[in-house]
């Protein structure tokens, strides 16, 4: 099987969708880049390349290049999904949602209810999060938090190219509205990838390592920071159990509940802001159904409840590492 | 150094692994071992299996301790008589660990390679060389060649070996055209042609063995022996509500609860073995496959093709395996068989015999198709 980078996971989950139902179309700053203009047609396919080519597979009326407007693009894209096409929008960083966020928090996640479930909002908006690349306080947070908070979305966190793959084809095939994180400093990571089309259900967390000392919670980037803090615990003796979320909404409760049944010991690793953050939500999850079961006191692992740092020297100590993860579960599990 | 030091490895069970880690030593530094003695458990990230001697003699050393994770052809024990001195074993150890290249590093291992039957591709796994007849292997309903990965290495001494993905499984295509075990019958003659195989050893289990037995007994000419491992096509009786939980199961819990129905000891069932299951069951076309199988086949939980009157008169040799605990297709179906064909029943057993007893179903496989070359 062929290794595929999560840039080319979702080109080709974008790709196969594309050519498979007429309806998919792609919406969003740049993503063909060149468009009306004299000279190379397709020159970016986005601001990282993810859509590179499919404006020369599916053409201009289906790879819509469109003006710096945050706004209009999730306006556009909402409307076109109660409408009848599976828009995949994409809002680059996922810092710009203040500006369009209206049409995601009042008007897409909100059209299933209002209209008595007759309306269907199969709407993908894809974008970037995350530090690590030095682009600063606003082009680097993690904001999966907010969106998991909206009642009528569903917030998608991949850690990998296979589940970046078979999660965004889930998400375009999806009726309700989908937010779709890509971690900007995680393009370039490659894993096994079938050719064909596959999907993994939303609600369902993987458990990527098994132990029963320590249950890990973990998504996105802090998947393969967990994985590490795993290794470094296993050369100490502690067997943890690495549990990747996949989607925080749905929130496979089960799973995190099952782990820490079984081990007593939980830390929550989140490149996000702490306050009322996913650490916070699944802490307080484990506190209210799982609390007699718990040997030692829930550790969370997040940034710190300020704005990403530029300097580069900040931002390392910002983010959570495997040192970090490493330490706070030999706290608890010692 | 004494010629008389031999040396066991890691196994390699299946194309994913890489490492494995003893459980357990079942038998003890001192103790003579025969070749097929269960003498280690094995934990894998995707099994966890017994691991049978593949020689007799004196167990002298577990190189490598319980709990101790070994990479694939990695040293674990030192066999050699007792008058071999310790010092000469320190030795060849040592010279061991300091040649050891672990097949990760030098990515020996073969691939699977695709042919095209008719526009359909068709994914196997080959390995093994040599003169004598071909042997070929077809797994079950959501299986893939790899549910072969404990008999393809120890079977495939001295002859070619061929593991299909069949249709609608594994890498091969989805197509399975109407279901019925004379459609994948008709894939199975196009694919002998197309590897240029006139003549071919079969064994199947469940569903691969009612194609094994339907190809054979329309192309006998072409088989030189049939090995049925808890086949279907036998006789009307299914567990339906077992087949139908393991081709619905689309997430992890149902999907353990299914898998572990289909052996003795649910322990054999490991994280990535689940993960794989359901990998392939999320593939575009899979589930429709599925359901065209079944449809064809085992509607309402009985099963339609059955062939067992016709094996008496076949014209090639044929034995029958089944594990006596086979929750999906009863042990008591071999009855009814004909007094011609050899039935080996295998207590403690569930229905991945193949997988849940290598080393029997390994030993009766090498000496049935020894016989019948």
């Amino acid at each position: 099987m062929a290794k595929k980078t999560i840039r080319e996971a979702i080109n080709e989950a974008l790709r196969l969708e594309m050519a498979r139902d007429p309806a998919v179309v792609v919406i969003g700053e740049d993503v063909a880049g060149g468009a009306g203009l004299d000279g190379e047609e397709d020159a970016f396919g986005g601001v990282m390349g993810v859509t590179k080519g499919l404006y020369g597979a599916f053409g201009a009326p289906r790879v819509i290049d469109t003006p710096i407007s945050e706004t209009a693009i999730m306006g556009m894209a909402a409307g076109a999904a109660a409408t009848g096409l599976r828009p995949v929008a994409e809002l680059m960083f996922c810092d710009f949602m203040g500006v369009c966020f209206d049409q995601i928090l009042n008007q897409a996640a909100k059209f299933r209810y209002m209209f008595g479930g007759k309306a269907r909002t199969p709407l993908v908006v894809r974008n970037m999060y995350g530090g690590g690349l030095g682009a600063a306080a606003q082009h680097s947070q993690c904001l999966y938090g907010m969106f998991t908070a909206v009642p009528g979305i569903k917030v998608v966190v991949p850690c990998n190219a296979y589940d970046a793959k078979g999660l965004l084809i889930q998400a375009i095939r999806d009726d309700d509205p989908v937010i779709f994180f890509e971690h900007k400093a995680m393009y370039d990571v490659a894993d096994e990838v079938p050719d064909e089309a596959y999907t993994i259900p939303f609600g369902e967390a993987n458990i990527v390592r098994e132990g029963g000392d320590v249950t890990i919670v973990a998504l996105g980037r802090m998947v393969r920071v967990a994985a590490k803090a795993a290794e470094q615990l296993a050369a100490d003796g502690i067997e943890a159990e690495v549990i990747d979320l996949r989607t925080t909404s749905p929130l496979d409760e089960e799973t995190i509940i099952e782990s820490v049944e079984e081990t007593g010991r939980l830390v929550i690793v989140d490149e996000a802001n702490p306050r009322c953050s996913i650490a916070a939500d699944v802490a307080a999850l484990v506190a209210g159904q799982a609390f007699e079961r718990l040997e030692a006191p829930i550790r969370q692992v997040t940034a710190p409840h300020t704005p990403v740092p530029f300097s580069p020297e900040l931002e390392r100590l910002y983010l959570p590492d495997a040192g970090r993860v490493a330490q706070a579960a030999r706290e608890i599990a010692g | 150094m004494d010629a008389r030091i031999q040396r066991l490895t890691m196994p390699k069970w299946g194309l994913s692994m890489q490492e494995g880690t003893i459980v357990e030593w079942l038998a003890a530094e001192g103790d003579e071992i025969a070749a097929g003695e269960e003498i280690a458990e094995i934990e894998t990230e995707k099994v966890n299996n017994a691991f049978e001697a593949p020689i007799s003699g004196l167990l002298r050393r577990h190189v490598a301790p319980a709990d101790q994770t070994v990479p694939v052809g990695g040293l674990i024990a030192i066999v050699a008589p007792a008058d071999v001195p310790d010092a000469e074993i320190d030795e060849f150890v040592a010279a061991f660990e300091a040649s050891f290249v672990p097949e990760a590093e030098t990515d020996a291992a073969p691939a699977p390679q695709t042919v095209e039957i008719a526009g359909r591709a068709i994914n196997f796994l080959a390995k093994g060389d040599g003169a004598a007849t071909p042997l070929l292997l077809l797994h079950g309903i959501t299986a893939d060649l790899e549910s072969w990965m404990f008999n393809q290495p120890a079977i495939a001494a001295g002859r070619r070996m061929l593991a299909l993905d069949l249709p609608g499984h594994g890498a091969s295509t989805k197509d399975v055209g109407d279901g019925s075990p004379e459609w994948f019958a008709g894939v199975l003659a196009g694919f002998l042609d197309t590897v240029e195989i006139a003549r071919v050893h079969l064994a199947g289990h469940s569903f691969g063995a009612a194609v094994s037995a339907t190809f054979a007994l329309a192309h006998p000419d072409r088989v030189a022996s049939l090995s049925l491992i808890a086949p279907a096509g036998i006789a009307p009786e299914i567990n339906g509500a077992l087949l139908d939980a393991l081709v619905a199961a689309d997430r992890r819990r149902g999907a353990r609860q299914a898998l572990e129905q289909l052996v003795h000891d649910p322990e054999l069932v490991g994280r990535d073995m689940i993960e794989a299951f359901l990998r392939h069951k999320r593939t575009d076309g899979v589930p429709a496959a599925l359901a065209g199988i079944v449809a064809a086949g085992f509607a309402d939980g009985q099963q339609r093709a059955v062939f067992t009157g016709r094996l008496a008169d076949a014209g090639f040799p044929v034995q029958c395996i089944w594990g006596e605990d086979d929750r999906m297709i009863p042990a008591a179906q071999a009855d009814a068989l004909p007094d011609c064909i050899a039935v080996h029943r295998l207590p403690d057993t569930g229905h991945l015999a193949h997988m849940e007893r290598a080393g029997q179903v390994n030993a009766l496989l090498s000496a049935f198709l020894a016989a019948n070359d």
